[in-house]
């Protein structure tokens, strides 16, 4: 093969980069490649200096640094805010009644946490299952609609409008419908966490390179192999932006639920405390209603790190955190 | 190593080609009346000015246009749909982003549903050959242009095509990495009994590396004129650039395209 010296200087630059070596990590990682791999690479590779040198995945390690250099700047806010909170409710420049100390929030928790954990499990439940529900649901109608003409214009317009009616409104009549039990609440989930679902997957599987799928034809695979290997992976990243979105509104639809007609869960708690005027109580309970929310939330985006490792907005989110 | 396609008769016949495209107002003719006869493990290149309907005749071939009228066949058999008996290469290198070098190579065998041990030898065999020996596992944002072009070209051949079709695969690739993607490009074809048709907007790539060169006009595209390339089967790149036959041929195109980009 013919095979000049700047080439092969390229392929070892670019090798070094490819396999993750620390010594290169470290001024790759930061977004400014190092001068002489970018200037050798696109030479032999002819891609503007501006896209090569892209960073490698980089280690463990360096990531590890990257997300507690990315923390610490919300926790610092956090801790003001907290301390705000502390000092306004310790001195009583509003009563205790309306905003209680951190301490009573605490005490109000670890007091009655057996109650309050059975009331965060059925939350959860709703939440969780109304999101799988949603996922699933949200996928399948994508998947109609970026395939079908028929259905794409059968179902887009009313599934768009549909996500004009506040669905909030709804409660009542789910309730009327199935009951007090736990069903209305994860309907209402999954009302409300369905649209950002078929949103984002018909974005998705409508990305698609159109010479992608000239070339899924001439390799004379069907549309389920096309779909398994081509479409969804590369609607991914659009999916799981959507999948975010909808974790957090599956939170508000199961707690709206619980609102309207409950005997359990944080929503009733909710309710109850603010009857009783117990602050203190309604932010225990403001407090597991979020965490579920966060830890909903970061376990879709540890999905997202290990299902799409390599798309760009993980690669850059690193870059922008370290510099 | 490729399946030769049956000695006689043509690898693509096209007579006759027409393609119109109705938008709702207007209606545009990509191709007039085009006829062209491949013969088996011919290079043929292609040259026009933009736009005068060169990548819409490798779709007609590969199956992916259906043309408005005329008569196409792909190894004496018409072509109706997607053609499985091709290689295709765009300009864009079109590589599935989170899989490595070798895994998108190896999606044509996946797709297709070939052998997995015979795939993965063949794979192997076509990564040495193109020097992406040491990248297997390179997404395809860590490799440079030149090596992504690299990777869809032996994508295009893992399958042993009897037919290779090329939209201006080396378009996007800096001078220097273009002309080593050539001479390679060159040896690959040499080195089997591919029938390859390449569409370029380079005069010098098109004399260079075929055995015919085909002449466009702009829209509606019609076939103007066809050269034989009179030059060596073997070739040397440089030797064939300070070649007069290759500077001759390389003028008389150059005029012919000036010609036909004035006239429209």
């Amino acid at each position: 093969m013919t095979e000049n010296s700047l080439d092969t200087a390229g392929r070892q630059a670019a090798a070094k980069a490819a396999g993750g070596d620390p010594t290169a990590a470290s001024p790759l990682a930061s977004g400014t490649p190092t001068p002489a791999g970018d200037q050798v690479r696109s030479t032999v590779a002819g891609r503007p200096s501006g896209v090569g040198g892209r960073p490698p995945r980089p280690t463990l390690g360096r990531r590890a640094a990257a997300f507690a250099d990315s923390l610490w700047r919300p926790a610092l806010v956090l801790a003001v805010v907290f301390a705000a909170w502390w000092f306004v409710a310790a001195q009583e420049y509003v009563p205790n009644y309306l905003v209680p100390t951190p301490g009573q929030v605490w005490e109000t928790m670890t007091g009655q946490w057996s109650e309050l954990a059975r009331h965060t499990l059925v939350t959860l439940y709703e939440t969780v299952l109304g999101f799988v529900l949603a996922a699933a649901l949200g996928l399948a109608t994508a998947v109609a609609i970026a395939y079908s003409r028929t259905l794409d214009k059968a179902l887009y317009p009313i599934v768009l409008f549909a996500q004009v009616i506040p669905k909030i409104a709804i409660a009542p009549l789910l309730v009327v419908w199935f009951g007090l039990g736990l069903t209305p609440k994860i309907i209402l989930a999954v009302l409300i966490a369905f649209f950002p679902v078929v949103i984002s997957g018909v974005a998705g599987l409508r990305s698609t390179d159109p010479e992608l799928l000239d070339l899924a034809a001439t390799m004379g695979a069907g549309p389920w192999r096309t779909f398994r290997k081509i479409r969804f992976p590369n609607a991914l990243p659009h999916l799981m932006a959507g999948l975010k979105v909808a974790v957090t509104l599956a939170v508000v639809g199961a707690v709206v639920g619980e609102f309207v007609g409950a005997s359990e869960g944080l929503g009733y708690v909710l309710l109850l405390a603010n009857g009783n005027l117990d602050s203190a109580l309604l932010f225990a309970d403001l407090i597991l209603m979020s965490a579920i929310g966060i830890v909903l939330f970061v376990l879709v985006e540890i999905a997202e790190a290990l299902l799409i490792p390599w798309h760009a907005s993980r690669r850059a989110s690193v870059s922008l955190t370290t510099s | 190593m490729t399946a030769a396609p049956a000695a006689t008769g043509t690898a693509i016949g096209m007579s006759g080609v027409t393609v119109r495209f109705t938008s709702r107002r207007s209606q545009t003719t990509a191709l007039d009346d085009v006829s062209l006869d491949i013969e088996p493990g011919e290079f043929v290149t292609i040259v026009g000015p933009s736009g005068c309907g060169k990548s819409t005749l490798l779709k007609i071939v590969a199956g992916l246009v259906t043309p408005t009228s005329g008569a196409v066949s792909l190894l004496q058999r018409p072509v109706r749909g997607p053609q499985k008996e091709i290689g295709f290469v765009f300009q864009k290198a079109a590589l599935l982003e989170w899989r490595g070098a070798r895994a998108n190579i190896l999606l044509q065998a996946e797709m297709r549903g070939m052998d997995r041990a015979k795939a993965s030898r063949r794979a192997d065999q076509l990564i040495e050959m193109t020097g992406l020996t040491g990248f297997e596992k390179a997404l395809p944002h860590e490799l440079s242009g030149g090596m992504q072009q690299r990777v869809a070209l032996c994508r295009a051949l893992l399958h042993s095509p009897p037919v290779l079709l090329m939209d201006e695969p080396f378009g996007a690739l800096d001078a220097l990495t273009r002309e080593q993607m050539n001479a390679e490009l060159h040896r690959i074809w040499r080195e089997t009994d591919t029938t390859v048709v390449l569409v370029t907007h380079s005069i010098a790539e098109a004399v260079f590396l075929g055995t015919r060169v085909v002449v466009m006009s702009a829209r509606p595209g019609r076939i103007i004129r066809t050269f034989p390339v009179e030059l060596p089967a073997h070739r040397d790149y440089a030797q064939v650039m300070s070649d007069p036959r290759f500077d001759r041929l390389a003028t008389d195109l150059r005029g012919l395209l000036g010609s036909a980009a004035a006239n429209h």
